[in-house]
This record gives structure tokens, sequence and C-alpha cells, in this order.
């Protein structure tokens, strides 16, 4: 095949372009401060230094950032777990009065803009007294209506014969649910959990308005605060930024499969 | 307890009765998810509507009822907030379609080159994918850097390749749209690709050969073959990547800052200062309903573009 030797330039070019960023943020977090604002390019720090991290941490509460984070992703992402898997089950399988109404209903959410929610949720969390709190970032998204719709659609897929069988044995909806249901679902558990973890984790805008204090803030939010504190001091702003990129980074790695399966299968069957 | 193999023409009788179960289950399994769906979805779409209607300010005693003023306020050139609206409006449109474009046709050939059979396959599109997962604060720290216009890397390497080395990137126009665009399109990339490369994956094998056994080259096979059998993930691609396009905020927040002057500023941008910053939720209410709206109306005419195009074979 002639075309063999332009194929591995092209996927060669386009690593380079994903990765070189990446390795430049790292490397530059360990650079000093006049290395890291020398004027001529250098790939590598010539003398590596911790000195970047040492100074964030002690300026910012970053490790507090760091845990409020990982806090509120885990619990959000076991939120969205539990609405999701209860909703689209008794979308699935459940026979009730409104079913496909309430499913058309749901599914219209996904084509309305997140920007109008944005206020008026903003309103609704402040009229709940929940500012500036772990419920204010762990609930408002808990309930899109793409975790319903990809869990739905995972147990359709699925042949409800174990399930009559369980419940002809006498089982009630509850035990065939917890029992059969959900353990079939690990996958798709799995893959929508990983999802969640990241979207939360990632959240720029919602936090930037809901949060107020320092203590409060989650990765994100604080970046943008240590980005107007530091300015141009870019060995700090990369430390900064490999402290929220790292454990990303390393979910990706372990979950990957289910991150890539789960953005593909959402495209093909949505 | 003898269990008797053979039973009598009761049982389908009992089937039916048996494993229905109390008929209000289904709602306890659906309540928890709509409790929450009615307080932050539901609510809120109805709070934006009902706000855009009337003078809603924090501060100002009660929401006195406007009908359509704000709405009216947008759409005449004389109000300040027309004017900046608009101008956000116009900044929102202008990365939409410079970045929607790239945004598919890229992610597409990316997916056609990770379609191939090579060795690696899996590890490529791992490493194509991997920015994705990175959150905006993150790239957009990242890419300030990177695009500083004496201290980045971009400039000091434009440097040694003997080119223009003092583009203002995040700060003069048009550059700093390309950075926005380009950010962007290296960013998401691999999202687009990966749902790309799952819908080539499904086309059937059966249809390249028979092309093949028709004599039609590559360029036929890929526009004859190819094309018409991702339609459906092609028309979803463009429409979210529409709806995310114009959703965009945190890079012209983060990279550019909304410069030069608030060039930069998107409609969302606008929006969330005037209700979060000036406490205007009437106003941004309004707006935030026009953006809706024509972001509804784009997706539907998105769609209408897709049936016409490819015929409605589905």
């Amino acid at each position: 095949m002639r075309t063999r030797p332009l194929m591995w330039i092209l996927l060669v070019a386009l690593t380079l372009v994903f990765a070189v960023p990446l390795l430049l943020m790292v490397s530059t977090s360990f650079k000093s401060a006049v290395e890291a604002n020398a004027l001529e390019f250098r790939l590598f720090p010539a003398e590596p230094t911790l000195d970047a991290y040492r100074a964030i941490l002690a300026d910012q509460p970053v490790l507090r950032w760091a845990w409020n984070s990982f806090l509120v992703a885990v619990l959000h992402a076991a939120l969205v777990v539990v609405l999701a898997t209860t909703s689209a089950y008794a979308l699935a399988r459940l026979e009730f009065r409104f079913k496909k109404l309430m499913f058309a209903l749901i599914v219209a959410t996904m084509f309305v803009p997140g920007v109008i929610l944005l206020i008026p949720n903003f309103l609704v969390v402040n009229e709940l007294g929940w500012l500036n709190s772990y419920a204010s970032l762990v609930v408002p998204g808990a309930a899109g209506a793409f975790g319903v719709f990809f869990l739905r659609q995972f147990f359709l897929g699925v042949s409800p014969a174990i399930e009559e069988a369980a419940r002809i044995d006498g089982a009630n909806q509850w035990v065939v649910f917890t029992r059969i249901v959900l353990p079939l679902a690990r996958p798709a558990v799995a893959t929508l959990s990983v999802l969640a973890f990241l979207s939360s984790w990632n959240d720029f805008l919602w936090p930037v308005f809901v949060l107020f204090t320092s203590d409060m803030q989650t990765l994100p939010a604080g970046l943008a605060q240590l980005q107007s504190d530091s300015g141009t001091r870019y060995d700090l702003l990369m430390a900064g930024a490999v402290v929220a990129a790292a454990p990303v980074l390393l979910v990706y790695v372990l979950a990957q499969r289910y991150i890539i399966e789960g953005v593909a299968a959402g495209g093909v069957k949505g | 307890m003898a269990t008797r193999t053979i039973d009598p023409p009761v049982l389908p009788a009992e089937r039916t009765t048996v494993p229905k179960g109390w008929r209000g289950t289904p709602y306890l399994f659906l309540a928890p998810f709509f409790v929450v769906f009615a307080a932050f979805v539901l609510v809120p779409i109805g709070i934006a509507v009902y706000a855009s209607l009337h003078r809603w300010s924090l501060g100002l005693p009660g929401q006195p009822f406007l009908g359509l003023a704000n709405y009216r306020d947008l759409f005449d050139s004389s109000q300040v907030v027309s004017v900046e609206f608009w101008k956000g409006m116009r900044a929102t449109g202008v990365f939409t379609l410079a970045s929607v474009p790239f945004l598919v046709v890229i992610p597409y050939a990316a997916a056609l080159l990770l379609h191939q059979k090579f060795p690696g396959r899996t590890f490529f599109r791992a490493v194509y994918f991997a920015p994705y997962v990175l959150g905006v604060a993150v790239v957009g720290l990242l890419w300030r850097y990177l695009l500083d216009a004496e201290l980045g890397p971009i400039n000091q390497l434009l440097g040694i390749l003997g080119l223009p080395a003092d583009t203002l990137w995040t700060s003069t126009l048009p550059a700093a749209w390309i950075s926005l665009v380009g950010v962007t399109v290296w960013w998401t990339l691999g999202f687009n690709a990966v749902i790309i490369l799952a819908a080539l994956q499904d086309v059937p094998a059966e249809l390249h050969e028979a092309a093949k056994v028709d004599g039609a080259g590559a360029w036929r096979r890929f526009w004859t073959v190819t094309i018409p059998a991702t339609k459906r993930v092609l028309q979803f691609v463009v429409t979210i990547t529409i709806i995310a396009s114009a959703n965009m905020y945190g890079q012209a927040a983060l990279i550019t800052q909304e410069q030069p002057g608030t060039e930069t500023r998107t409609a969302i941008g606008f929006i969330a200062q005037t209700g979060i910053q000036g406490f205007d939720i009437g106003s941004a209410s309004a707006m935030s309903v026009v953006l809706a709206v024509l972001l509804m109306l784009t997706s539907v005419v998105v769609l209408g573009l897709f049936r016409r195009v490819g015929g409605s074979e589905d």
C-alpha cells in the first residue's frame, strides 16, 4: 500500500500536536521563575525544581481545592448513577401513564441550551440556601437527560427473560432491579459514572458563580483565581494546571475504555 | 413439598396477575430523578420565561410585569443593552461559523485515519482524545501560556522557524479568533472523532466490497458509500457541535479575556455579566431565551438540511 508512509507521518504529526502542549505544561511547572520567563524556547528545564509547587501550596489552599473537587465529583457521580438507573429502568421496562410523554420531555431538554438554566438555577440554589456549599455543585446538574437516555438504551438492549423469571419466582420490582438488572448494567454504569465524575471535576462556569469563599473553591474555580493573582508567572500557573489535570489524566488512563466507548455509544445510538 | 411438573390450565390466568406488582412502583422508581429534574431543569426553564417578562433586579422590591419590554429593548438599536447583546451574538456567530467546519472535517479525517488497520490504533485514538478529558480551566491556562506574545512557546517556535514571531495571539483581531478556534479544535477534536470512528466501524464491509466490484475508486467509495452510511451520525455531530460552539464561554474568559476591548465577549459572556454581575435578571433571561430559541431553530434547520441533502432513506 503506497499510502502507508503518508499515514504514519499524519499519525505522528497529530500525536505531536496533542502531546507537546501537555508536555510543555508539565515541563514549565518544573522550571524556576527565571527560566519560565525566559525569552528563548526551552522544551525542558535546565534545573528542574519544585519551587512553583511549593509556592502555590503555600499561597493558596490548593490541597483543600483538590479535596473539594474530588468530594464533589464523587458525590455528583454517585447521585447521577442513582437518579439515572432508577428512572431509566422505569422508562425502559415498567408500565405507567404518560410514559412516552415523560421520555419525550426529558429528551427535549437535551436541546435546551444550558445557558437558559444558568441564572434561574442560581436563583433556585439561592432560595434553597445552598450558595457556597457542596450541595450547589453536587445536585443541580444531576438530572441530566444524557444519563437517562444512555441507560434506557442499554436496558432495552438486555433480554427481559431473566427478570421475568425472577418475577415469576416472586421477587418484587426492587429486588429484580438491585439483584439482577444493576449487576448486568455494570459496564454502562461504569461509563456513566466516569463521565459524570469528569464533567463535575472539570466544571468551570457554574462553580465560579456559586462559590464565594476561598476554602470552598474547586480546582477549576481556584485556577481562575490563581490566574488573576499570578499574572504571567507561568511556572506557578502551569503547576496549578498540572495539579488540576493530573487526576483526570490518571482517571483517563485507567478508565479509557469506558470513557471512549461511552462517548462512541452516545453518538451512534443518539 | 411435592412439585408437580404438569400444572392445570389455570397458569395463563395466574401470570397476568402475579408479576404486575403494585401500580405505584413505577412512580417510586421515577420519583428521585423527577424531583431533581423538576427543581433544576423544569422550574428553571419556567423561571427564565417568567423573569424575561418582568423587571427583576436584585435589590429592587417586587417584580413588576413588563410584558415583552425586555425583548423589545433587545431589538431596539437605541438601547445600550441591545447593542452589546447583538455584539455578543455576533461574536458567538463568528466563533460558531469559524469553528464548526473545522470541528467536523478534521475529526472526520482523523476518524478515517484511525479506521485504517495498523498496530497501535487504540494508542493513537487515546492520545487524540486525551485533551478532551481536561477541563476548560486547565486548557485555558495552558494556552494562555503557549500563546503569550513574548514568553509563549508558539511565538518562540515561530521565531526559530524564521516566521513572524510577534503576533499578539490573545489581544488582536483576527489572531484572537484564530487562537480561540484553534484551541477549541485541539481540545475537542477527539470527542467528535471517536463518535465518527464508531459510526465508520458500523458501516457494513459488504457495501465497500460491492462498490469495489462495480469499479469505484477510493474517492468514489468515500462519497457514495462512507458519507451516506454515516449521515445520521454526521447530523448528530454537526448539531451538538453547533450547540457547543454557540455556548462557548470559558475559552474567551480565560484565553483572550474578551480582548481586544470586548470583541471576543460571546453572548453567554454578556448574559452572565448582565445577570450575575449586573443583577439584571429580567433582561439576562430575555437574552437567554432569545439565544435558546435561535439555537433550537438552528438545530431544526440543520436537521432539515440533512433530510434534503441525503434523501429520506432512514
